[in-house]
Formats: C-alpha cells, sequence, structure tokens
C-alpha cells in the first residue's frame, strides 16, 4: 500500500464516488409515476440534485469517517495535533465550489420552472383579453365547445395571477378545458363551468390543456397530485390556478397537504385522466344529470370517518346551483 | 445539585467566610446569577423536551398504523402543534441561547455576570408561565392549527386554546428579545480589556449574531400573532378575506421571523461545535475568521429567505424565483462551516469521548439535512414536497440532528464546569449510539414517504404507506429509551461522579480557568488573554522548534 501514491487514491476515490452518484441520481426510485408534463422537468431536476448530493455526502461523509479513525488518539498518546489554523486558497476553494454549484442550480431551476409554466400564471386572461385573437384557432381543437367567447372571458376574468401558468408551448392559448377546484373541510369540489357538471372527483381528458382555477371556502387547503408534481394552495380569497397536462392515463390521488382540520388526512379523492373518448362519455352522461343537484361523490368512507354532517350534503347541493362557486 | 458540598478543588484563593457557590435553594429563587440562569435554563428545557418527546412518542404510536385508532384526531393536531411548538420555543432556543449563552458568555470574556442581571432573570422567569400555558391550553382543546397556526384554521378552531397559544410565544418572544439585548451589550462591553476581537471564542461570535437576528425578526412575529390575537378575540379582520383582510399576509410575517428563527436555533449549536471540536481534536479551529464572519453572513442572508416557505402559497412567480436564489445563497456560508470543523478533524489527536462523538454525529446527520435543504430551496422540487413528510424528514435532521446532537455535545462538554463532577463515559457512549440509531431510523425513512406522496400533519393516511411508517415508529422508540441512560447518568453523576477538577479537557478558553463549579462573580481576580482560545499544539510547536534551535546551536 505504501507504494501507491496519494493521487492514486484519490483519484480512485474519486471515480468511485462519481460512479455511485450517477447510479444512485437514476435508480433511486424514489418518485412516484410521472403523469404530467411537469413531471419528468422536476424529476431530472431532483435526480441532478440528488446526484450533486450523494457525491457531496459521500465526500464530507468519508472524510470525517476516515479523519476519526485514523487521528483518533491512542492509548497512552499525549500531546496535541499539529496546528494548522487556516489554509487560504483550500478555503477559497471550498467556498467557491459550493458557490458554483448553487448558481448552477438556482439558474437552472428558474429554466425548469419557466419551462413548467411557473412564470406565466394568468398568462391566458391577459393575452385574451388584450388580443383575443389565437381563441378561435383554439375553440377549433378543444374537445368540448368550451371556449365560446362569453366562457373565454368570463375565465379571463377569474384568472387567478398565483400558481402554475401556461408552458412556453401553449403561452398566450386558451386552455383546452377549465375547471373550477373548490377546498372545503374536508372535500374537494369540481365544477365545470361550461357544462354544469359537479364532482366529487375530478375527470381530466390526457394530452389536453386543462387549467384547475382553486379557490377555498373555509381555511386554506392544498391541491397536490403527487404523480402530477404540482402542487398550490387553494386561499381563501386568493384565487390560483395550475395549469397542466396530464400525459398517462390512469387514476390518481388528490391530496391535500395543508393542515385544514382534524380530518385534513382524510381530505383524498382522484383524479381520473381519461382518453379523450372516454372522457367525453363521461361528460355527456354527467352533463345530463347535472341540470338536477347532484351530490358530489363523497364515499361511505368520508361519512363515517369525517363526519360529514348533513348540512355538509345540503350545502354542497346548494352550491351546485351555482355552476361558478369560488371567491368570498 | 449536591453543589455545595462539594470540595472547591483547586482554589486556593476561596476563603472559607464566605460562600462561594449557590445552594440548591437558589436554583428556585429570582437569582440574578448569569451561571444560576444558565442552569434554570437548561433544566426547564430539558424538562419541556421530555413533554414534548412524549407528545411526539404518542403520535408516532398513532402513525403506526393508516387510521386514525389511538388519539382523536383534534387531539393528535393538539399534540402536533403542542410538539413542534415547545420543541422549538421552550427546548431549543432556551436551551441554547438561554442555557449554554447565559452560562457561557460571561465565563468565556472574562466578566463577572451579565451586563444586566435583573433584566437578565426576568428574562428566564417568562419562560415557566409561557410552558404552564401552553400545557393548560389542553383544558380548551390545545390549539390546533399547528406551530405555524396560520389563519382562517388558527381563528376558527379552540379559540381559547388558540389565543393561550399566542400568549405564550409572545412571552417567549418577549424573553428573547430581552436576552438579546443582554448579550449583545454584555459581548460589546464586558469583555477583558486583554482580549482582542480575534481571540473572542466563536461561540460568542455565533451568541453575537443570534442576537442580532432575535432583535431584527422576533418583533416581526409578535405583531402578526397579535393581530391574529385581535381577529380571534375582538372581532378586527386583519386575516379574514371574507371582510377585507388577507390570509397571506399572516405568512409573510410569521415566515420573517419563523425562517430566522431556525438559525436562531442553529447558530448557537454552531458555536457550541466550534468550541467542543478542537478541544477534543486538540487542534486549532480551522479557519477561525471563516466561521466567525459566516455566522455574520448567514444572518444576514437569513433575513431574505423566508418565502421559500411559500412557494406553493399565494407567492407570485417573481417571488419564488428570488427567494430559490436567496435560500441556495445561504448554503454557501453554512457549508463553509462544516469544511472547517471537517478540516480540524485532520491531523488531530481525537479524543472520541461522548462530547466529541455528539459533535461528529451532529456533523454526519447535518450534512443529509442541509442537503436536502438545497432541494427544498427551490421551487420546483419544492412544489412537489412541501408539506409532505420530506419536509418532517429534512427538519428533522436538522433540528434533531443539527440542534439535539449539538445540545448533547454542549451538556457532556461543559457539565464537569457546571457541576464540578464528570459523567461516566460508558453510559455516554451507550447514550449516543441509541441517539444516533433512533434518529436515523425515524427520519431516514421519511424522506421516501413525502416523495412518494403521502402529506404531513395527517392523523390518518393512505395504507399504502404503513410499511414504512412502521420503520419511524420503532426508530422513535428506541429515540424514547436513548434518554434512560442520559437521565441515570445525569442525576446519579451530579451527586456521585468523578471529580471534574477545573479543567479536564485541557480547554483553553476562559472558562476552564477558573473551579468547576465555578465561584459567585466568576473568578477572585479576573483572568488575563495571553493566548487564543483555540492555541492546540501551539506551544508544544514553540517549545519544539525552540529545541531544534537549541540543537542548531
Ligand atoms: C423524539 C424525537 C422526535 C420525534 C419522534 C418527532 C416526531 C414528530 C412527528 C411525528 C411530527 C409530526 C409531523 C407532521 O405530522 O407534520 C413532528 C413535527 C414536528 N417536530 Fe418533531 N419529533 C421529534 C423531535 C423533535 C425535535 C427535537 C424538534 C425540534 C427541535 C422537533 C420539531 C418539530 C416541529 C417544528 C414539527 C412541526 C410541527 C408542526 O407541523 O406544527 N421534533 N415531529
Ligand atoms: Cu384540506
Ligand atoms: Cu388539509
Amino acid at each position: 500500500m505504501e507504494q501507491i501514491p496519494a493521487s492514486i487514491w484519490t483519484l480512485t476515490a474519486g471515480v468511485v464516488v462519481t460512479l455511485i452518484s450517477f447510479w444512485v441520481g437514476h435508480h433511486h426510485g424514489l418518485l412516484p409515476e410521472q403523469a404530467s408534463e411537469q413531471a419528468p422537468l422536476v424529476d431530472n431536476f431532483f435526480d441532478i440534485m440528488l446526484t450533486i448530493g450523494t457525491a457531496l455526502f459521500l465526500v464530507v461523509q468519508g472524510a470525517i469517517i476516515l479523519f476519526v479513525i485514523r487521528y483518533r488518539r491512542r492509548a497512552g498518546e499525549e500531546g496535541d495535533g499539529l496546528p494548522v489554523e487556516g489554509n487560504l486558497p483550500l478555503e477559497a476553494f471550498w467556498t467557491a465550489i459550493p458557490a458554483l454549484i448553487v448558481i448552477f442550480l438556482g439558474i437552472y431551476s428558474v429554466d425548469i420552472f419557466q419551462r413548467m409554466g411557473g412564470l406565466n400564471p394568468g398568462d391566458h386572461a391577459m393575452h385574451s383579453m388584450h388580443t383575443p385573437k389565437p381563441a378561435v384557432a383554439v375553440v377549433a381543437e378543444a374537445p368540448s365547445k368550451t371556449t365560446s367567447d362569453a366562457t373565454a372571458l368570463l375565465a379571463a376574468a377569474q384568472t387567478p395571477e398565483i400558481g402554475i401558468g401556461a408552458s412556453p408551448d401553449v403561452q398566450g392559448k386558451a386552455p383546452d378545458v377549465v375547471v373550477d377546484v373548490a377546498g372545503m373541510q374536508y372535500a374537494w369540489i369540481f365544477t365545470y363551468p361550461d357544462s354544469g357538471i359537479v364532482s366529487g372527483e375530478l375527470h381530466i381528458p390526457v394530452g389536453k390543456d386543462v387549467q384547475l382555477n382553486i379557490s377555498a371556502r373555509d381555511v386554506i387547503h392544498s391541491f397536490w397530485v403527487p404523480q402530477f408534481r404540482l402542487k398550490q394552495d387553494a386561499i381563501p380569497g386568493v384565487p390560483t390556478e395550475l395549469r397542466f397536462k396530464a400525459t398517462k392515463v390512469g387514476t390518481y390521488p388528490v391530496v391535500c397537504a395543508e393542515l385544514c382540520g382534524g380530518y385534513h388526512g382524510a381530505m383524498r379523492t382522484q383524479v381520473i385522466v381519461h382518453t379523450p373518448d372516454d372522457f367525453e362519455t363521461w361528460r355527456s352522461q354527467n352533463q345530463a344529470i347535472a341540470t338536477a343537484p347532484v351530490v358530489p361523490s363523497l364515499s361511505d368512507r368520508h361519512v363515517e370517518e369525517m363526519g360529514v354532517t348533513p348540512q355538509l350534503v345540503a350545502q354542497v347541493q346548494a352550491m351546485t346551483h351555482h355552476p361558478s362557486p369560488a371567491k368570498f | 445539585m449536591a453543589q455545595a458540598q462539594l470540595p472547591l478543588v483547586d482554589t486556593p484563593l476561596s476563603l472559607p467566610e464566605h460562600p462561594k457557590v449557590w445552594k440548591w435553594y437558589d436554583y428556585f429563587t429570582f437569582n440574578v446569577d448569569h451561571k444560576v440562569i444558565g442552569i434554570q435554563y437548561l433544566v426547564t428545557a430539558f424538562i419541556f423536551y421530555l413533554i414534548g418527546g412524549l407528545m411526539a412518542v404518542a403520535m408516532r404510536t398513532e402513525l403506526a398504523t393508516a387510521n386514525s385508532d389511538f388519539l382523536d384526531p383534534n387531539l393528535y393536531n393538539a399534540f402536533l402543534t403542542n410538539h413542534g411548538t415547545i420543541m422549538i420555543f421552550l427546548w431549543v432556543v432556551p436551551a441554547a441561547i438561554g442555557g449554554f449563552g447565559n452560562y457561557l458568555v460571561p465565563l468565556m470574556i472574562g466578566a463577572r455576570d451579565m451586563a444586566f442581571p435583573r433584566l437578565n432573570a426576568l428574562a428566564f422567569w417568562l419562560n415557566p408561565p409561557a410552558g404552564a400555558l401552553l400545557l393548560a391550553s389542553f383544558l380548551f382543546g390545545g390549539a390546533q392549527a399547528g406551530w405555524t397556526s396560520y389563519p382562517p384554521l388558527s381563528t376558527i378552531t379552540a379559540t381559547t386554546a388558540q389565543s393561550m397559544w399566542i400568549l405564550a410565544i409572545v412571552l417567549v418572544g418577549t424573553s428573547s428579545i430581552m436576552g438579546s439585548v443582554n448579550f449583545i451589550v454584555t459581548i460589546w462591553k464586558m469583555k477583558v480589556p486583554s482580549m482582542r476581537w480575534n481571540q473572542l471564542p466563536l461561540f460568542c461570535w455565533a451568541m453575537l449574531a443570534t442576537s442580532l437576528l432575535a432583535l431584527v425578526s422576533t418583533p416581526v412575529l409578535a405583531a402578526g400573532l397579535i393581530l391574529l390575537l385581535f381577529d380571534i378575540n375582538f372581532g378586527t379582520s386583519f386575516y379574514k378575506p371574507d371582510a377585507g383582510g388577507n390570509v397571506v399576509i399572516y405568512q409573510h410575517l410569521f415566515w420573517f421571523y419563523s425562517h430566522p428563527a431556525v438559525y436562531l436555533m442553529i447558530l448557537p449549536i454552531f458555536g457550541i461545535m466550534s468550541e467542543v471540536i478542537p478541544v477534543h481534536a486538540r487542534k486549532p479551529i480551522f479557519g477561525y475568521q471563516a466561521i466567525a464572519y459566516s455566522s455574520l453572513a448567514i444572518c444576514c442572508v437569513g433575513l431574505f429567505v423566508w418565502v421559500h416557505h411559500m412557494f406553493t402559497s399565494g407567492t407570485p412567480p417573481w417571488m419564488r424565483m428570488f427567494f430559490t436564489i436567496s435560500t441556495l445563497i445561504v448554503a454557501v456560508p453554512t457549508g463553509v462551516k462544516i469544511f472547517s470543523w471537517v478540516a480540524t478533524l485532520w491531523g488531530g489527536k481525537i479524543r472520541l469521548n461522548s462530547a466529541m462523538l455528539f459533535a461528529i454525529g451532529l456533523l454526519s446527520m447535518f450534512v443529509l439535512g442541509g442537503l436536502s435543504g438545497v432541494t427544498l430551496g427551490t421551487a420546483p422540487v419544492d412544489i412537489h414536497v412541501h408539506d409532505t413528510y420530506y419536509v418532517v424528514a429534512h427538519f428533522h435532521y436538522v433540528l434533531f440532528g443539527g440542534s439535539v446532537f449539538g445540545l448533547y455535545a454542549g451538556i457532556y462538554h461543559w457539565f464537569p464546569k457546571m457541576t464540578g463532577r464528570l459523567l461516566d463515559e460508558r453510559l455516554g457512549i451507550l447514550h449516543f449510539v441509541l441517539t444516533f440509531i433512533g434518529t436515523n431510523l425515524t427520519f431516514l425513512p421519511m424522506h421516501e414517504l413525502g416523495l412518494k406522496g403521502m402529506p404531513r400533519r395527517v392523523a390518518m393516511y393512505d395504507p399504502q404507506f404503513e410499511p414504512i411508517n412502521l420503520i419511524c415508529t420503532i426508530g422513535a422508540f428506541v429515540l424514547a429509551f436513548s434518554i434512560i441512560p442520559f437521565l441515570i447518568n445525569i442525576i446519579w453523576s451530579w451527586n456521585k461522579g468523578k471529580i471534574a477538577g477545573d479543567n479536564p479537557w485541557g480547554g483553553l478558553s476562559l472558562e476552564w480557568t477558573t473551579s468547576s463549579p465555578p465561584l459567585i462573580e466568576n473568578w477572585e481576580v479576573l483572568p488575563v488573554v495571553t493566548k487564543g482560545p483555540y492555541d492546540y499544539g501551539i506551544e508544544q510547536r514553540k517549545e519544539s522548534t525552540d529545541e531544534d534551535e537549541d540543537e542548531e546551536e
């Protein structure tokens, strides 16, 4: 061992650390399925941070363990270590390296955030109000007759300025589907303003540009779909939005992530991502009954565990008469 | 509390006719001696730590299964709220700032007491009523809105208990402002003239930064909370959206204090680390100035990162970006400190006793907590994991790994100074091993829970998360048991432990130049600083170079 120069050991350690870090960064399996346009962006960024983090962790932890073993005081040993109080180049080096890493991560996160649509909440409002031109084109593509001029304006008037907005490829366009989402203790109510459908579960078509207008009726809630990597608080008095494309057909949990009272943990429902055809079927089936008051599908579990009272059910029914709830 | 009977070893100057140390009952009075106040803070904080810990164990027991079958969900939230509040406001902050700060600052700078001893005692005596208020609030259902107490939830649930919670926080806030003024004046004005600024122990630098930070941020919290109190009790509507108020304003006021509050907790602990590591590694601290100034840098940048707690709340895009960047920047001075401590170990003669083990344990846990903190600081990832168990994992790595390990390191290190007796090392090492295993077992798996989709602050959760939660709960029980050897050790050693002598570790900072426990007024004759607090090995080197020179002649 003594013959091998220290630099070779350092080099080998460096290579091993790099390999382990890359492996961990790509095989950690810590994140759930990706089901929205935003998910791969977030995951890539997370993987990069995890790779860098693993490397730093191994290096620092390795140094600690190495030093503790190598420089521990043996029995009978007296005296102090060699006094070294500082080393300017070394200190500059390890200030510069983290500084460079965080500058890189900072710039990269702005880029990711922009691609997620984070910089454009309310985007469609501004464009459709000031430059109404693209609306027509979108209407043609839209699966439903969502964006008649009236609804577009209505949506525009309500469009929140906070949340995740249009991603660059749909910037300036009206969304394909708009859903009003209202959080209340302890349920989510989804209202489709164009059809008057009210539901306790979110149904959306895959691959379409969906905008959720989020509001809260009592306390703060937080709308989270882990598989979409998207979360936005529902804040009483402050309208917020989430705009995304679901990329995979399936059923995913909708979770309330902000403490909203005793049964916060039970405030769970589902988002069902349909194929466009299935979505149409679901829509036409439900539109028929939407004119009559419908109780959102609160399951038995909700009633049992969450103490959903008859008053609550009545309240929910009352809401269905006002197709666009929101706002205090 | 057998201090009174201790022989005053190594203090030839002590005169038998007037008492040199305090009697046990002095600890239950409005005593103005900084050492008495320091121990009062430490013991009270420790009692609250046990209470907060019991609440945590109750919560983890509930979380062993997916259903809500052990605690009523509202009681769960009351435990959750009070656990967080007690751990922060009645354990880490009072123990680190009030306890170690009061005990050590005057001793380290060669002063006889703090600048304003009566103010100091008053500041301490605000704490027990605050704790009593929190505990009494359980008679009214207990505050249930989390330690953040966001309105509107906090204005509508358990309102009496919530008001008591607010009063309790305002009391500890007042205490912390009083303490900060005292520390700043004491450090500024009262260090012995022979001590240059660059000989000031790093713990004192940390206390200076902490106090400045507390002075700037605490009044904002108090203001925010008092408005909340008005909303709850007097019909105002600062935060009521249906009457023109804004719920997001509260969050800004709250986090403007409470983000810096995490530095209030961690900076004094960093100070403790900078004292413990060089003594037991027998090496000068590496990069004294880097460590001192990075405390000040953390405290400046730390005032501009609060919105990273609000990325998913009512936050406009530019704010998300600005605060992502400022948050990432704080990682740099923090990293500088970590590297400096690791470098201090290099080439040392490391004594692996309990104090050092806890300090090294802190290093390794804090590295992980810091790295997950960087991921949380960036808006894209934070949006996914905010308010999930990933965050719970992160802040327990920082708070348990970073604060509790540091406090334990400090206790093992200065117990001989405070009591004149040594703690038992075997029990200490057992305590360390159990704590280290327990902490990692409890909090490491929580990262995965959060990433996979489990929100925090829930008494019931999706059954798919049950297996991992069970591991966390087992870890929490290991943690609960880890406290037993520690308690036995403290109680037994305080009475019967080996006599420590004035300077059992061969420390060079001034507190080791007086007797153990120090006499009232600390010194017969104030010490004169002749060398730096971390000059380990320098004498030795001088001698050996002198010898070399002799040989050459
Ligand atoms: C005995 C070990 C500990 C265990 C088992 C434990 C466990 C827990 C649990 C289960 C929660 C609830 C998480 C949630 O539902 O969001 C929690 C929250 C919290 N803990 Fe601990 N904890 C421990 C020690 C500590 C320490 C030492 C501190 C601080 C110094 C601390 C600070 C907090 C805070 C601030 C919260 C958040 C409370 C809130 O969300 O309102 N914990 N802890
Ligand atoms: Cu909710
Ligand atoms: Cu909730």
